[in-house]
């Protein structure tokens, strides 16, 4: 079959695999029909997660039909549609059966170095490094899916592949961020990184009853599509000052609620962002968190700071101090997609009469599998208005 | 639940000697005070660490090279200078009985399983299954009641075997177990189930003893080599927990990549 294999820092391949078989009974096979490139991805194509290998099979948003089963998956049935977690998770666990999908405890066959680094492992995840399982991702014209009786939804045939791939990840994603805020009536939430997941908090913070939602981004399409979509009043970090835009902005409270939707490759021009960078560059450093700084320092007191941006190592000057003095309250972690995938496919199916959600507006780009590598190239360059761009194997 | 310490037996210092290695006259002023086995161990250890840091070149290579000599000359004489300036002499040991007091390596594991204590038991107790789920076990055959046969893959990737008996069992609590007079690996061990209550599965702990082949110096090569006990009982105690816990344990092999 035709895969997309990382094979280092800026270089990603279309090549020739085999294609991959039941390894377990609880495992399902399914043909790719649509994939999507995520913002995560780009943190192993700039070559900034560890424990990739050369070869390793990309992609962790994907959906499709399914081919082969285990003998231990009766819920699903060859020929269905599905779309599958990009969190690995067997259902059974102490975590799993809390809802806390992502952390599941024995979905991870490398464990021990994700153990080793970070206390414990989280989930194993489709495509995203061999410290969070080393499984191919959905980057392909086949993949296999672990725990194939818990994870797949099943997508009915009147909903198109776009209009359900985003339960994968970034719908779920930004809907946990907006959750995780736990907001109030009348709450400002302030969103930095108007990306995939930043949309969809800014919605889902929308759903939950926020009163006004600040979308912060230097990219102007970004934050139009969130001024046309959402209604999201915008901070453009290029062209303004961010913390004196917000106290302006919520009368000196400062935002109530912050959600971080930008993760470990924060871009600014600030000088802890430049220091951040050169620190990084010299491998003392392995995150930038120019975002997550502003974003404690802007929360209003007793606020809450949501962090659906990746992580992966070492923050150097996290600004503690201040998030203690003002008893912040902080959720993160990688989504518990499972928990949400059948509540959010009835927000987008609506009531049957239409009026559904439709994620699609996001999408700003169709290409085929084979010019994955381009497009690679092009959403990391963020030229032109790329915000998400499906794969069509 | 019993809070006891486990029951792990070891046996003092005998001085009888096989047939084989009658022991021999003290070298003048270089009295042996290493065992056989571990005398055998340092000699083809020292050998192996000597060739592998002289190929290696570079300061790291001096190093092996130099502990690889130190070894050979252990394993050569029957003396070593660091058990000498420590008092330490396990020359008198049985090389064919379970773990001596003061000898031997300890490992001590526990693992937390979303199921009952009395499952856990069950399987447990289930010994020819068990080298399904532990990868590290290559085979254990049940001889009688209480005695089982146990084949192993050892800290080097060698196949090491041995003969165990039960010594003690209370359903769902614990069981422990310990090595046959003659066996190659002297070892003791126990599993005890603890349930926690509250829905939240049940602390299996593991708590072994071993003689490795080779003394003291024979666990440091397993652990030069990145391959103790510990770590296989750590990988393998994972495993059955997946294994109880979701009815497979994780694994990627097989699954395709980029050529």
């Amino acid at each position: 079959m035709k895969a997309i294999c990382w094979r280092g820092k800026h270089d990603v391949r279309v090549e020739d695999t085999p294609d991959p078989k039941i390894l377990n009974p609880r495992d399902a096979v399914i043909r790719v029909t649509s994939t999507a490139i995520c913002g995560s991805d780009l943190h192993l194509y700039n070559g900034m997660i560890p424990t990739m290998k050369s070869g390793d099979i990309l992609g962790h948003e994907f959906m499709g039909e399914v081919v082969e089963l285990g003998d231990e998956v009766h819920n699903l049935s060859v020929g269905d549609r599905v779309v599958a977690p990009f969190t690995i998770a067997c259902g059974a666990c102490f975590f799993c059966q809390r809802d806390l999908w992502s952390l599941c405890d024995n979905s991870n066959p490398n464990a021990h170095i994700a153990k080793k680094l970070y206390g414990h492992s989280a989930s194993g995840l489709f495509g995203y490094s061999h410290m969070l399982g080393g499984y191919a991702g959905g980057q392909a014209e086949y993949v296999r899916i672990p725990y194939a009786d818990v994870g797949p939804c099943k997508v009915p045939d009147h909903l198109s592949d776009e209009q359900v791939l985003v339960l994968s990840d970034i719908l779920p994603t930004g809907y946990m961020a907006a959750e995780n805020c736990q907001i109030e009536p009348g709450d400002t939430v302030a969103v930095w990184g108007c990306g995939p997941v930043g949309q969809f908090a800014i919605q889902s913070a929308r759903w939950l009853g926020a009163e006004r939602v600040i979308a912060i981004d230097q990219v102007p399409e970004r934050l139009e599509m969130a001024r046309r979509h959402t209604g999201a009043e915008t901070i453009n970090f290029a062209e303004a000052d961010v913390a004196s835009e917000l106290d302006a902005m919520t009368g000196g409270m400062g935002p109530d609620r912050c959600i971080d939707a930008v993760g470990l490759e924060s871009h600014g021009e600030s000088i802890d962002a430049i220091y951040d960078r050169v620190k990084q560059s010299v491998f003392l450093a392995t995150d930038r968190i120019h975002a997550l700084r502003q974003a404690i320092y802007a929360c209003r007191k007793g606020g809450t700071v949501s962090m659906p941006g990746v992580y992966g190592g070492f923050l150097d000057k996290v600004p503690l101090g201040a998030a203690f003095s003002k008893g912040l309250k902080f959720a993160m972690g990688q989504t518990h997609v499972h928990r949400y995938m059948q509540p959010l496919l009835e927000r987008i199916t609506g009531d049957g009469n239409g009026g559904g959600f439709d994620p699609t507006f996001l999408i700003t780009h169709r290409v085929p599998l084979r010019d994955a590598p381009d497009a690679y190239r092009m959403f990391n360059e963020q030229k032109g208005e790329c915000i998400k761009v499906v794969l069509q194997p | 639940m019993s809070t006891a310490t486990p029951n792990i037996p070891t046996h003092s210092v005998s001085s009888h000697h096989d047939a084989l290695h009658p022991a021999e006259p003290a070298e003048e002023g270089r009295p042996r005070n290493i065992s056989r086995r571990e005398q055998q161990l340092s000699k083809w250890g020292g050998a192996a660490l000597l060739l592998a840091g002289l190929t290696r070149g570079r300061a790291s290579g001096l190093v092996m090279s130099l502990a690889g000599g130190s070894l050979l000359y252990r394993g050569w004489t029957g003396h070593c200078h660091a058990y000498g300036a420590l008092g330490i002499n396990t020359a008198g040991h049985n090389d064919a009985t379970a773990v001596p007091a003061q000898q031997g390596v300890r490992v001590d594991e526990s693992v937390t399983i979303n199921r009952g204590a009395g499952e856990l038991y069950e399987r447990w107790s289930d010994l020819e299954s068990l080298p399904a789920v532990m990868r590290h076990l290559k085979s254990v055959e049940v001889l009688d009641e209480q005695r089982s046969r146990w084949v192993a893959e050892g800290p080097l990737g060698q196949s090491v075997d041995w003969e165990a008996e039960v010594i003690n069992q209370r359903e769902p609590d614990m069981i422990s177990w310990r090595s046959l007079p003659g066996s190659r690996v002297d070892t003791a061990g126990s599993v005890r189930f603890t349930p926690l209550g509250h829905d939240r599965g049940t602390v299996v702990r593991v708590e072994m003893k071993y003689n490795p082949p080779g003394g003291r110096v024979g666990a440091g090569i397993a652990w030069m080599f990145g391959a103790g006990l510990e770590k296989q009982l750590r990988e393998d105690l994972a495993r059955f927990k997946s294994v109880m816990e979701a009815g497979v344990a994780p694994t990627t092999a097989g699954q395709p990549r980029g050529a």
